[in-house]
């Protein structure tokens, strides 16, 4: 096995791993960091694709590489925002659930609900 | 080569058992230190995948930055934690995100032991082309040239997903300082540690940025470091976050985006496209857009961990 091969297997497991995680912790601070956990599998299976592209005197596909570059940061920013409406949720109702039955029912609630 | 084969299945297997403590720990905390952690080992796995560029941006962005954010939102969101416990799905809700993950993680495998010999790739035609774009990496060249719109595009989101936080302030804090004000002990290590760091790391940023048209290194790991010199100040009280309504800090905030569009559209006038260089002021165009992008990477991730105001704008 190539250790292309190796590390888009590992790539493989952690997006299933991240999904199981984003799926069952009921704390969104928990599935924020399961969805970058999930990411960064993703962007492992990209590298894996980069790699396989060696050549030119490359040791992988730069195109590959450059779009993990921009997706990185834009993980970063989503998460940001994302982080930001949970502690905004939290500011608001006293709590950080994601329940739609949850006790503080003001207008912004239905926007919290999944 | 039996001792790199090992190597890189020891390093495989590390960064599996800290995804799953990272999943598996009580503690929200615990858990954001493991992905950290995680973060650290997924750079090791770049280097070995020969993609020196994203390990810089992995380990700065994805690891170190979303890190802070993610310990930050998990200190103040202690009290929440012992409620969630009792929010945890039955077991056969478990077993089907179980299933689900499963089958997810199978077919991606499938996918990867099937990809198609020999691999589709433009490494040759970056290269081909590279000298015309005045860098010596290959990766920058994508970034800054070949898919420069995306570089751009990229620029804008960030940008949104700022003015995002910043709506989620209250109405009578809109333009005030974000965050919470910092205190800490003047003469403390983290105190001592902001006034003596920043002059290094700012120049270490700037450097790397710099490298980055040649070696590996850019405008993104290169900002990052800079904006972790911004933050270690506001965090040790050395300085405080500005007001948002600040207009040198508006325009810091947009000066990456608009260099980038008046590059992009005198594109037409000198090499009669959008985003198109002339060959012979290529490299000094793109240094041009990365001393912006610098600049607006650093201020937006700064602010974007800053979070929304939360204060007024007086001190």
């Amino acid at each position: 096995m190539t250790s292309a091969t190796l590390f888009g297997l590992l790539g493989s497991v952690l997006v299933g791993l991240g999904l199981f995680g984003l799926l069952v912790h009921p704390h969104p601070l928990r599935k924020i960091l399961s969805f970058n956990l999930l990411g960064g599998g993703v962007f492992l299976l990209f590298g894996v694709v980069a790699r396989r592209g060696a050549g030119a005197g490359l040791g992988g596909d730069p195109v590959p590489q450059a779009l993990v570059i921009t997706g990185l940061v834009v993980a970063f920013a989503a998460t940001a925002l994302a982080v930001a409406l949970l502690l905004r949720l939290f500011q608001e109702s006293g709590s950080a659930t994601l329940r739609n039955d949850a006790p503080a029912d003001k207008d912004d609630g239905e926007a919290a609900g999944h | 080569m039996s001792w790199t084969v090992a190597l890189e299945a020891g390093l495989a297997a590390l960064v599996l058992g800290v995804a799953v403590w990272t999943l598996s720990v009580r503690q929200t905390f615990a858990a954001v230190v493991a992905f950290v952690v995680y973060g650290l080992t997924l750079t090791l796995v770049w280097v070995r995948l020969s993609a020196p560029d994203v390990a810089l941006t992995e380990a700065a962005i994805g690891s170190g930055l979303t890190g802070v954010l993610l310990l930050g939102a998990a200190a103040r969101l202690r009290a929440t934690e012992a409620n969630s416990v009792a929010e945890r799905p039955g077991a056969a809700v478990r077993v089907a995100a179980a299933a689900l993950a499963t089958l997810v993680a199978l077919a991606l495998a499938a996918a990867v032991l099937y990809l198609p010999e020999p691999a589709h790739t433009l490494a040759p035609q970056a290269m081909a082309e590279l000298p015309a774009t005045g860098m010596g990496n290959a990766v920058t060249g994508v970034l800054m040239a070949y898919r420069a719109a995306d570089t751009l595009l990229e620029k804008v989101v960030v940008l949104i997903s700022l003015i995002g936080v910043w709506s989620l302030a209250e109405d009578k804090l809109w333009g005030g300082r974000p965050g919470p004000l910092h205190h800490a002990d003047p003469d403390g290590a983290l105190a001592f540690l902001a006034r003596r760091l920043p002059p290094v790391g700012i120049v270490v940023g700037i450097y790397i940025a710099w490298l980055g048209a040649d070696q590996p290194g850019g405008a993104f790991p290169g900002g990052t470091i800079i904006a972790a010199m911004w933050l270690l100040t506001m965090m040790a009280g050395v300085t405080d976050a500005p007001p948002i309504s600040r207009r040198w800090l508006r325009f810091v905030l947009v000066a990456g985006p608009v260099v980038f569009l008046a590059v992009g559209f005198s594109g037409f006038f000198t090499a009669g496209a959008f985003l198109a260089y002339p060959v012979a002021y290529a490299k000094a165009l793109i240094v041009v857009i990365e001393v912006g992008m610098v600049l607006t990477i650093a201020a937006t991730l700064g602010l974007l961990m800053a979070g929304p105001p939360e204060r007024s704008e007086k001190p």
